[in-house]
């Protein structure tokens, strides 16, 4: 058997056996649905639009909110790992604020911004800062000094220098530390419209959990599966193109 | 650097702290920002100490301490045990791992709706969450370290003719110690996280729910508070497990 097929064995069972046990035990429950009604209802929300609007809502938040936060990060790993003094000053701040889970920042953006993208997105930016600021601030420090040296004898300004030695040199690195932070974005995103944003796929599981549609609950888990794998599994082979070796040498995960 | 240059640094970076907190007072005091939106330093400063003498703040701290570290236990011995039995067996890592690389990048929040639709908005659903969202980091580094032993230690353990048992106790899980030490350092920011979002959605007693409502209610000291309080929790908890990590492992230094 393939590595595929031994793989693919197991969830098949599993769901074949959840159907059969459901369909002859005629269950009738409020939390669990047979896969075929929980296909069914993903068909259904399919179809409608509601799918994709909501998955627009949560990928619009999770994507601007991590342009906002790594291009933040990406300004201040500069700044760190191009001036020593200032790393070493910050580094008290960095590690106080780092540990502060995002989702506690949850009532503070909400006071502050009400309910919507504004809030979600700033939420999404503090957590897809860190993933960024840390990869950066070591793929900066890691430069071979050479190229340094040779920006020096190239007589390259400041800016000459971060545009065309330190962040070529740092990208695959920078692209590590964006892939990590996508994937919290995601999860920030429906953590927050699970919590409290009534937008985007997690609003909808909700809803789906409180109104007692077990099928589409279940529909509405995979959904948000499929999209968090996807979207790894995209950037995982972008960066295999993309930086080739370069790229593995960093760490895998 | 010599050790002397390294703390006048440490102190440098102290210092730039407290210089961003005297800003914040500045600003919450002359900045034109409504004091129901910044609260400055020092009102969230009263509002954290009046809370834990007074108030409630202290029980509430410990209930959420509570959650996270039961909550965090049970992954860990759950993650273990079976992170054992997964990765010891050619057969289940075949069939069974690349069904948890298939449900890994599910959002652990999301399995929450799930729980609530089984058995409702209480204290137990928290609890279950917290272990099923921080079991992943564990069980899947302990699969990996298990696994990924080195072959010769393999052979040697064929050579002394141990039993699957003794070769997993002896040999698997030891080399599986930083792996798991890590997974379960990454384990305890999962059920810190869960913790809070479970109390804000069940409004059971500990942090999550009181930051919850002291924001609806508009008293931002309290929230602030709170905020520093979740973030002590997150600090202090990291660095103790950091320090047990680097106590734990100094035989892999040597």
């Amino acid at each position: 058997m393939s590595k595929l097929a031994k793989g693919i064995l197991f969830p098949v069972l599993f769901l074949l056996a959840w159907e059969i046990v459901m369909r002859a035990t005629r269950m009738q429950s409020d939390s669990l649905a047979p896969p075929s009604e929980i296909a069914a209802a993903f068909w259904r929300a399919a179809l409608d639009g509601t799918l994709a609007q909501r998955t627009y809502e949560t990928l619009r938040a999770a994507l601007t909110g991590l342009a906002v936060g790594g291009g933040l990060a990406v300004v201040m790993s500069i700044a760190l790992g191009l001036v020593p003094a200032f790393a070493r000053l910050m580094r008290f701040s960095i590690e106080a604020l780092r540990p502060v889970p995002s989702v506690a920042l949850i009532p503070v953006a909400i006071l502050v911004l009400g309910f919507g993208y504004a809030m979600e997105i700033s939420l999404i930016a503090f957590s897809a800062f860190w993933p960024v600021l840390i990869y950066g601030h070591a793929a900066i420090v890691n430069i071979e000094p050479q190229l340094l040296e040779v920006s020096r004898v190239l007589r390259l300004g400041a800016f000459g220098r971060v545009t065309k030695i330190v962040l070529p040199a740092a990208l695959p690195r920078y692209f590590v530390g964006f892939r990590l932070s996508a994937a919290v974005s995601l999860i920030i995103a429906v953590t927050v419209e699970i919590a409290a944003n009534p937008m985007g796929v997690g609003h909808e599981l909700m809803v789906a959990s409180q109104s007692l549609h077990p099928d589409l609950m279940f529909a509405m888990v995979l959904w948000i599966g499929l999209v968090g794998w996807s979207l790894n599994a995209a950037l995982l082979f972008a960066q295999r193109r993309l930086f080739g070796p370069a790229g593995a040498g960093v760490a895998a995960r | 650097m010599t050790p002397l240059a390294r703390s006048f640094w440490y102190a440098g970076s102290i210092a730039v702290t407290a210089l961003v907190v005297v800003l914040w007072q500045a600003i919450a005091d002359h900045g034109g920002i409504p004091p129901v939106f910044l609260p400055g330093p020092d009102r969230s400063w009263d509002a954290l100490v009046a809370g834990l003498q007074g108030g409630d703040l202290a029980r509430l701290t410990g209930a959420t301490i509570e959650r996270m570290v039961y909550g965090w236990i049970l992954a860990s011995l759950f993650g273990i045990a079976l992170g054992a039995l997964i990765g010891s067996s050619r057969l289940a890592r075949e069939y069974i791992a690349p069904t948890l690389e298939l449900v890994r990048p599910v959002p652990v929040s999301a399995f929450m709706p799930i729980v609530i639709a089984f058995i409702g908005l209480t204290g137990d659903m928290v609890l279950i969450v917290i272990a099923i969202g921080s079991i992943w980091p564990v069980l899947l580094a302990t699969v990996h370290g298990v696994s990924a032993v080195e072959p010769r230690l393999v052979e040697v353990s064929r050579s002394l003719r141990l039993t699957r048992l003794a070769t997993l106790w002896k040999i698997a899980l030891p080399n599986a110690q930083p792996d798991i030490l890590a997974g379960m350092r990454l384990g305890l920011t999962v059920s810190l996280i869960l913790a809070v979002i479970g109390e804000m959605l069940t409004s059971e007693d500990g942090l999550g729910s009181y930051i919850l409502l002291a924001g609806r209610t508009f008293h931002s000291a309290d929230l602030f508070a709170g905020v520093i309080l979740l973030g002590a929790i997150g600090l202090v908890s990291n660095l103790a497990l950091q320090a047990i990590e680097h106590r734990m492992l100094r035989w892999t230094r040597r």
